[in-house]
């Protein structure tokens, strides 16, 4: 296939295995994002992927061409890491133009180039600037526009938007998506934060102690976590098991048999025909909805949301309802 | 809170005047009162002789003898150094702390034994006698690479340690090969403390003594040991001050480049990070730190060789001789009393050293917002580490005609060895403790203070916790230092008590196979206690100890 | 509050630095014991030595306690005693040799003093200044050129034995000597060459000697230890400039018959002296020493001690320097007034010559 294939890869420092077996392919033209906890090896298993750890077992290849003997500098790909590691003694342009010097192209084409990646990431006329009067957004602008100078095959991203504020990193990631599907660049990120992985990728893979537990379309596997642990990784609030699960099972879908169930937040609404009951143990009005904390009958503690016009205060009791989109069956803990 | 501000800038200005106090009696005004001598001849203020000075023929041979070995000397230490420096502080593998406390021994030994020990690796009939090296200006480049190659590694590595390596991965990602990598990113980032590296080697060579003196006998001088013989031969101190000022006023231009270079540079990362394991692609820059090792550990080896060697073969007498006063009475003293006496100074002048060098660090490190307290501490940092460069000799005989009366009567003093050892390593504390200081997030000290927390308190809770290792570390190098400091004190009068280094050179100048043999274990006990001293700072893992 | 608790600290903390300093400044000073006359610092060369024994009857003579401090070779003592002159660095200096005597003497460092007893030998060592004496003689040495007689009998050299023998090219390379400028022994070779060829004459020679590939070393241990065939280091130079008395040195374990021998037509003359300074705050103990040292204990203990001869002729040498360590006959001689007249002029002339 084209695209990239790791097989059967594992990494090794000293006793540690940091990378354990793992397989992924990344299609060509794909935005796969893999997600995982600080330390569940997916930095390293990047890092394994652009050629600058080697692994202690397994292949990775592109376009099915093993890489094991190819050196980082020929691989073809770009990496970007958090904050970007511009080059400090060389301004905006020198950066951008670095791997395009490198692979000897004319003066003439190198500025034309620049200024066209420049106005791609939106940051036209910044050519002469010094990295060090750039802001964070700004310099992860550049250093994307770095990466894609030269046409990578792959383009590597390290949590590209986590040392970024949080409106800086929504609207950077929307624009992140829009670039790559424009260059139409094969993308691996690695990330901890779902919000970055759905915003940007179309593809999501789940990592944890080195291994890959779960992979698929965004829809995939958001739909089916794969356990109670990658549910909470991928936003889920809360997840129920035993009697709980069974009797929202009863509820929501009475010929299934789950034993445990995720769900989020907007799972359970406020609802004055509603088949559940509970006490609102808290309430907070915000500018969507209201979030509330409930304690449901024979469920237990849950969190839900009311339509912002309802007025409702610690100890009302209320009518609940379940929103079945908004919750995902997990595979019994068998 | 203007009368607050004005009591800390005054507490401020008591606490500098501690070590300012200290560095005026005992290093600025012995020698000015040296170089005073020169410009007022019997009593007369008459310059222009001193300025003669310089337009003599030999004076200028002996400039240009000067700068020439010692740009050599300072490029091949960067160029044998610099690969040194990526193997042992960008790579990690067993055996690494050894490897970087033995680099280090060089630079601590006394002069006199490794001049010894150089001259008995080239002599005609020694291991590369076969280079004919013995009396050729070659030999004393090479002594002296010899003794700053670790200045180089430690500064240079301690900053490259800090380096983020992303940044290279990224270049390497985009396309360039290692050798464009290290071209077009990692050498622009370590150039500034290529540079403040080599402006102190550079220092450091051209204010050699011991190893110009024994190894280019006097066919060749530098400015230093022109200065010895104008004043202790020819008593021509108008010729002595002349050099002495012009060597200060290099000094202090070297001092402001490397000071400037040293600002460029981001702050020391508090932890070092660890390095990757050796690679094969590492094997040409391993193999050339392999050679850079033992190039620098021959002499060593050499002078092992020697105290283990006697007419009769292979013995153990030379280091059982140490016990006695060596053959014919040599010595006023056995060698292991003089052990303990070196013990004991090189603890008092580490003592002294420490709470200088604290001070001046903590004054240092604190960041003043104006221009001009940016200066003023520059300026404060700047003269601290004067004594690294000025001559021995002018200071020497600075104090002998200077400490003669109260309240600084002196001369006699069993205090005065340390306190001028001390002046010697105080700069090397400054150097380790201070970047370590700077480190520290003021905003730190902030909190701590928001909560309550007195100036003391604040030095407990926030500098301390710190920086104890480099306070420990920097005993343990100021500590080394002396224990093989010989210019200094050799000039100073040596009495009943003398150091180890001087015995030495006191056993070498006695005719007799068995003293030369006892010299030579002397030595070998000497390297092992300042290297075991070294291995013990190693220990605390503080980069900036022997950076610069 | 705060400020003023920083500053009140801070000042507190100044103090009690300053005051430690002071302390430790203030401790070690034997001046007291000076005044007492119980303790007699002399100021010597980097050469002194003598047995404990010896200095203990001192001690048991007069009760008071001698310091030795070294000071450098012979040129960096005397130019530090005529540095600090009026407020000496001790009560008496010994080992100024006939080479610096003079410029001491000029320079007003020494008070008068002669020994109200001395050996009639002494007399051929005096300086005197228009009549009045400043330093007594206590030993003297010849400085002579030494072969390693087994290296010149294993190549089947015949050895040399005059200055002009050393600029044969059949002894090409050969040599090794301390330099001029920084060893005394090079200074007094250096003399020795002036004495025999004349204040004109002996540059030709130098530079014949330079053409034969002398070596020329900053020390004497340098040429001794390293580069002499018989030193420490087994060097590859088997003549070297060294002392009359260095052959009895190299007997070798077990042997009977030292393996070196001295050129005694090559030989300068050092007379070492002592003397009292003027100023010094104990000048009765420096007496009485300088009269200690003219005695035949003491005279007695020097070669062995200091590898030098006694200044008193009378006093019996030991066994190994009767027989291996003879005196040169004829030293050759350069006036005290005329080194200290010429030292810089002639040194400059060496150095341009030996420089490159």
């Amino acid at each position: 296939m084209d695209g990239l294939s790791v097989r059967d890869l594992s990494v090794r420092f000293g006793a540690t295995t940091a990378v354990a077996q793992v397989d992924l392919e990344v299609p060509s033209g794909s935005v796969t994002a893999v997600l995982g906890p600080s330390g569940s090896g997916k930095s390293t298993l990047l890092r394994a992927v652009a050629g600058l750890e080697s692994p202690a077992s397994g292949s990775v290849s592109y376009a099915g061409a093993d890489l094991a003997r190819v050196p980082v500098h020929r691989r073809g790909f770009a990496l970007m890491f958090q904050d970007g590691q511009l080059f400090a003694h060389q301004s905006v342009a020198r950066n951008v133009g670095y791997p395009l010097r490198l692979r000897h192209r004319p003066a003439r084409e190198i500025t034309v180039r620049v200024a066209e990646l420049l106005d791609l990431v939106g940051l036209t006329g910044f050519e002469d600037r010094s990295p060090a009067t750039l802001s964070g957004g700004e310099r992860q602008r550049v250093a994307l526009a770095r990466s894609l100078a030269v046409e990578p095959r792959m383009l590597l991203l390290d949590e590209p938007l986590s040392a970024l504020d949080a409106g800086l990193r929504e609207r950077l990631a929307a624009d992140l998506a829009a670039i790559l599907r424009t260059a139409g660049t094969t993308t691996l990120l690695v990330t901890h934060d779902h919000e970055e992985a759905f915003a940007v990728a179309d593809r999501i893979v789940l990592m944890r102690d080195g291994r890959v537990v779960q992979g698929g379309t965004l829809d995939e596997v958001w739909r089916a976590p794969a356990d109670a642990w990658a549910a909470r990784f991928l936003g889920y609030a809360v997840t129920l098991e035993g009697d709980a699960a069974r009797r929202l099972c009863d509820l929501v879908a009475p010929q299934a048999a789950w034993t445990s169930v995720a769900l989020r937040r907007s799972a359970i609404r406020l609802d004055e025909g509603g088949p559940l009951a509970g006490t609102v143990l808290a309430a907070r009005v915000g500018p969507d909805q209201v979030r509330l904390e409930l304690e449901v009958d024979g469920l237990g503690r849950l969190e839900g949301v009311a339509d912002p016009g309802h007025r409702v205060q610690a100890g009302d009791r209320v009518a609940l309802s379940v929103v079945p989109d908004r919750l995902a069956a997990l595979p019994g803990p068998a | 809170m203007i009368g607050g501000r004005r009591a800390a800038r005054l507490g401020t200005a008591a606490l500098a005047a501690v070590p300012l106090l200290v560095l005026v009696a005992f290093f600025l005004y012995p020698v000015g009162g040296m170089v005073a001598r020169g410009f007022w001849p019997g009593g007369a203020f008459h310059p222009g002789g001193v300025w003669d000075v310089l337009a003599r023929s030999r004076v200028h041979r002996v400039l240009w003898f000067t700068v020439w070995t010692a740009g050599l000397a300072t490029v091949l230490a960067v160029v044998l150094g610099v690969p040194v420096a990526f193997v042992l502080h960008r790579l990690s593998f067993r055996g690494q702390g050894v490897l970087r406390t033995l680099i280090v021994v060089p630079f601590v030994m006394p002069t006199v034994v490794a001049g010894v020990a150089f001259r008995e690796l080239i002599r005609t009939s020694g291991p590369l006698g076969g280079l004919h090296l013995d009396g050729t200006p070659t030999a004393i480049v090479a002594a002296l690479v010899f003794f700053n190659v670790s200045v180089v590694v430690r500064t240079v590595g301690s900053f490259w340690e800090g380096l983020d390596r992303r940044t290279e991965e990224a270049a390497a990602a985009l396309g360039a090969s290692p050798l464009r990598v290290f071209g077009t990113i990692t050498l622009p980032a370590l150039l500034p403390s290529v540079a403040s590296a080599a402006s102190v080697v550079f220092l450091f060579c051209s204010t050699s003594f011991g190893i110009v003196l024994t190894l280019g006998g006097l066919r060749y001088a530098n400015v230093e040991t022109e200065i010895y013989q104008l004043t202790t031969q020819e008593l021509d101190l108008q010729g002595a001050a002349a050099l002495s000022v012009l060597q200060i006023v290099v000094i202090t231009a070297l001092l402001v480049l490397s000071h400037r270079a040293r600002r460029g540079s981001p702050a020391l990362s508090r932890q070092a990070r660890r390095g990757r394991r050796p690679r094969w692609r590492d094997t040409a820059v391993l193999a050339w730190s392999a050679v850079v090792i033992a190039m620098l550990m021959t002499p060593l080896a050499t002078l092992v060789e020697a105290s283990l060697r006697s007419s009769d073969g292979w013995t153990l007498a030379n280091y059982r001789a140490l016990q006695t006063t060596g053959s014919d009475d040599a010595l006023l003293v056995t060698a292991s009393s003089a052990l303990r006496n070196s013990f004991v100074i090189a603890l008092q002048a580490a003592g002294i050293a420490l709470i200088l060098g604290v001070i001046v660090s903590y004054l240092v490190s604190r960041r003043p917002r104006s221009g001009a307290g940016r200066r003023a501490s520059g300026l404060f940092d700047g003269i601290f580490m004067l004594p690294l460069g000025v001559s021995a000799v002018t200071l020497g005989f600075g104090f002998l005609i200077t400490l003669d009366r109260p309240p600084l009567d002196l001369r006699t003093s069993e205090l005065l060895i340390p306190i001028a050892q001390a002046m010697v390593a105080l700069p090397l504390v400054v150097r380790t403790l201070a970047p370590v200081l700077t480190s520290i997030d003021p905003r730190m000290r902030e909190a701590a203070a928001s909560l309550g927390a007195g100036p003391l308190r604040v030095l407990a809770v926030v500098d301390l916790p710190h920086a104890w290792r480099a306070i420990l570390a920097s005993i343990g190098f100021a500590f080394a230092v002396s224990l093989g400091e010989f210019g200094a004190t050799s000039f100073l009068a040596r009495d009943d008590s003398p150091t180890l280094p001087v015995v030495i050179y006191d056993l070498i100048g006695h005719p007799g196979a068995a003293n030369f043999g006892m010299a030579m274990a002397g030595s070998v006990v000497l390297a092992a206690a300042t290297g075991a001293a070294m291995l013990l700072v190693e220990s605390f893992r503080v980069t900036s100890v022997g950076a610069f | 509050m705060r400020p003023r608790s920083t500053l009140t600290r801070a000042a507190a903390a100044t103090a009690v630095l300053l005051t430690a300093v002071a302390a430790l400044a203030g401790c070690g000073s034997s001046s007291q014991d000076t005044a007492n006359g119980k303790v007699l610092t002399i100021a010597t060369h980097d050469s002194w030595a003598m047995s404990k024994d010896v200095m203990a009857e001192f001690k048991a003579e007069t009760g008071i306690t001698v310091r030795i401090a070294k000071n450098g070779d012979v040129g960096e003592l005397t130019n530090k005693l005529v540095l600090t002159k009026g407020d000496p660095i001790a009560d008496g200096v010994f080992g100024i040799d006939n080479t610096f005597a003079t410029r001491a003497i000029d320079e007003g460092v020494l008070a008068k003093f002669t020994p109200p007893i001395a050996p009639a030998s002494l007399s051929r060592f005096e300086l005197t200044d228009n009549g009045e004496s400043y330093l007594t003689p206590i030993d003297y040495g010849d400085v002579c050129v030494n072969v390693d007689d087994t290296w010149f009998a294993q190549h089947k050299i015949p050895e040399p034995k005059t200055l002009d023998d050393l600029i044969d090219p059949r002894y090409k390379n050969l040599m090794v000597t301390p330099a001029a400028t920084t060893s005394s022994p090079g200074l007094a070779f250096l003399l020795a060459t002036i004495g025999h060829y004349g204040t004109t004459g002996w540059k030709a020679y130098w530079q014949k000697l330079l053409d034969n590939g002398v070596k020329i070393d900053a020390g004497w241990t340098d040429a001794y230890e390293v580069d002499f065939t018989a030193g420490g280091g087994h060097g590859d130079r088997p003549i070297v400039l060294s002392y009359s008395s260095s052959p009895p040195f190299t007997v070798p374990k077990g042997g009977t018959k030292p393996t070196t021998s001295a050129l005694l037509d090559t030989c300068f003359r050092q007379v070492e002296y002592a003397g009292v300074l003027k100023g010094a705050k104990n000048p009765q103990a420096m007496q009485k020493f300088i009269s200690f040292m003219i005695n035949k204990q003491f005279q007695a203990a020097l070669p062995d001690n200091m590898y030098v001869y006694p200044a008193d002729t009378s006093v019996a040498l030991p066994a190994d320097w009767s027989t291996w360590a003879p005196v040169s006959p004829d030293p050759i001689a350069v006036s005290p007034a005329d080194i200290t007249k010429n030292r810089t002029q002639w040194l400059d002339e060496w150095r341009d010559l030996t420089t490159r």
